[in-house]
């Protein structure tokens, strides 16, 4: 048995840090959560606005952009099309919302930070065990402050999403960058080249296929905390899921998982195809 | 004073270089260094004059420093102790915006393995000196243009470097360092990564270029033949350490020691020496056509040239400086003993 004097009461001490970050800064983080609901609510409004066929054009538009393969384009469409023969369009849209205004929030604060790490040897060593913890840190530990401080909805999903789907794009900016030929970074400085005409010139293009992989695999874990964002009151297709589990209805629970997983796949359809193109620059004019 | 000057330059790598320097400055070596302070010694007390529009070629097996003091002229690297100065302006003194404006202006760098931005075609990796000057399109395509054509590659302009071989991706990096019209060109062992053909086709262009260009070229290699091929004068680095410095047919005839004798051992004498330095020059002032040799070659004829003739004959042959005057005469013997692996004397 452990000795009961050494107990360190750090619990304790996290619940009244908590306390006072609600008493002392609760409306500060109303207001964030306020701006941060502003968007997410108009996005949603428009996807769930949107006649059913405008959104597959435009899911259509935006994989052929991406790929130039008329057979990803169909079978990404079909996809969708299944999603609303299975009665779930409106849900999934919810999904679709929260997906992107999540993922379109790790991609801001992600690639700056992973930037930053490139940069700085001692902020790496600092945030390589923050995103380790980040992605092994069990969700419900922390959701249950967001609750605290944003109260029950889609803004501590959002950022419960945010904490886990970041550490990604975030690893994957820092790791491109390091990994540009340093060869082609001297040419660049023996030219005179300032930090900034490195970063933006030279630095970011070539690491933009490792970037994309991150976003990519941000997307990807982004979708996966659904089921668990609509615990704490987000909803959409994780809802459904929940309730298959409550009711013990196996088939509406399978239904929405299908439709989770083909969402994935268009996404990461989408996002590979991105990867790709960022990836053969040299190839471009022959196409 | 020399156009670029480097004085007394150290360069020790390591967490506290400054102890370092003090054992390096007091004559410890290399190895000594290492074993007792644990850093490495890249540069040891070098001191170099490079004169405006001569090719001034260092010389060194790798590890022997001479990557890092070639990086040293544009401070790519900066040295633990000493001074450089490009036309009696410290270039050390420098701070960033204004170290920036000096590689803008008046530097170009040639890479080994390129350093080709692969990302952007040739036309835009030509511009780039340009582009980050700060002129404008238009300008600097012309510009990129114009020197694309001058080292081949016409009609190549919207290829990307992986598209290109590597001789070609070379002339790519040799027209990105001259399109910002650079005082000097930095070389960074810039044919060694070609095979033998295309290496010894760069080493003619560049030569080509030269002759009309007279930049001061500063030129890195492991190869004694293309640094005596190319060279004005030529450095010999070892360890960190100057060991010689000198034209090519004085590093060949008079090695400073064992080191720079063995690299000489192997190169072809007949193509690096020439007439002017193995002559016996002649007293007084007499005209060619005065002259009483029936043969006469040019002060800058290479040995391999002048051997049949003076196979051919038992006579003399007369060495003509460039205004046709009679400087000097060479027998069979000396075209022989100074072919032979011996010291010429």
């Amino acid at each position: 048995m452990f000795p009961e004097q050494l107990n360190v009461p750090l619990g304790k001490w996290v619940n009244q840090f908590v306390d006072w970050l609600v008493i002392n800064y609760g409306a500060a983080f109303e207001a964030f959560a306020d701006s941060l609901l502003t968007v997410l609510v108009a996005l949603e409004q428009v996807l769930r606005g949107a006649p059913w066929w405008l959104v597959l054009i435009a899911i259509a538009a935006i994989t052929w952009h991406a790929s130039r393969n008329w057979k990803l384009v169909l079978g990404l469409v079909v996809a969708m099309f299944v999603i609303g023969t299975l009665g779930l369009w409106d849900k999934a849209m919810q999904t679709l919302a929260l997906m992107i205004v999540a993922t379109s929030l790790s991609v801001i604060i992600g690639v700056p930070v992973g930037i930053a790490m490139a940069m700085s040897n001692r902020l790496r060593a600092i945030m390589l065990p923050i995103l380790d913890t980040m992605q092994t840190m069990p969700s419900f530990v922390y959701l249950i402050p967001a609750l605290m401080l944003f109260g029950l909805g889609k803004v501590p999903a959002i950022l419960a999403t945010v904490i886990y789907a970041a550490p990604p794009v975030i690893r994957l900016t820092d790791l491109g960058i390091r990994l540009v030929d340093p060869e082609v970074l001297e040419a660049s400085r023996s030219f005179g080249a300032s930090r900034k005409q490195i970063l933006f010139g030279v630095q970011l293009p070539l690491a933009l296929p490792n970037i994309m992989a991150g976003i990519n695999q941000t997307t990807m874990m982004s979708i996966s905390m659904v089921v668990i964002a609509s615990m704490i009151g987000a909803r959409g297709l994780g809802e459904q899921v929940l309730m298959g589990i409550q009711r013990l209805d196996v088939g509406a629970g399978m239904e929405a998982g299908i439709a989770i997983v083909l969402l994935a796949v268009v996404f990461d359809r989408i996002g590979q195809a991105y990867g790709k193109r960022s990836q053969r620059t040299s190839s471009a004019e022959d196409a | 004073m020399s156009y670029i000057e480097i004085r007394n330059i150290f360069k020790i790598f390591g967490p506290n270089p400054q102890a370092a320097l003090e054992l390096a400055k007091s004559g410890s070596d290399k190895e000594e260094i290492l074993a007792k302070t644990g850093h490495t010694v890249g540069l040891d007390d070098v001191s170099l004059s490079i004169e405006q529009g001569e090719t001034f070629v260092i010389m060194g097996l790798s590890g022997s420093g001479k990557s890092t003091l070639i990086r040293h002229l544009n401070r790519l690297i900066d040295p633990t102790a000493g001074e450089i100065s490009f036309g009696g302006e410290n270039i050390l003194a420098m701070d960033i915006p204004t170290l920036n404006a000096f590689r803008r202006k008046r530097l170009g760098m040639v890479f080994q393995r390129f350093g080709l931005l692969p990302h952007r075609n040739v036309m835009d990796n030509v511009a780039y000196g340009l582009e980050i000057q700060g002129t404008d399109r238009k300008t600097r395509e012309d510009i990129a243009r114009k020197w694309i054509e001058r080292v081949g590659l016409a009609g190549y302009e919207n290829k990307f470097p992986d598209q290109l071989s590597g001789g070609m991706q070379q002339r790519v990096g040799l027209a990105r360092a001259l399109a910002t019209d650079p005082e000097v060109l930095l070389m960074d062992e810039a044919f060694s990564a070609l095979d033998p053909l295309i290496r010894s086709d760069m080493q003619e262009e560049l030569m080509k270029l030269q002759a009309e260009l007279h930049k001061t070229i500063v030129f890195i290699t492991h190869d004694l033949d293309e640094a005596l091929r190319i060279g004005d004068r030529i450095a010999i680095l070892k360890d960190g350490k100057l060991v010689q410095v000198g034209r090519p047919e004085e590093i060949i005839l008079n090695p400073a020691d064992d080191y720079v004798q063995a690299f000489t051992r192997d190169v072809n004498r007949g193509k690096v020496l020439r007439a002017k330095s193995i002559m016996e020059p002649t007293t007084g002032t007499i005209s060619g056509d005065q002259a009483d040799t029936s043969q006469v070659v040019r002060s800058d004829t290479v040995l391999d040239d002048i051997l049949p003739m003076a196979l051919a004959s038992d006579q003399a042959i007369g060495v003509l400086d460039r205004n046709d005057k009679l400087i000097g005469t060479i027998k069979r013997q000396q075209v022989i003993t100074a072919l032979s692996h011996s010291p010429a004397n």
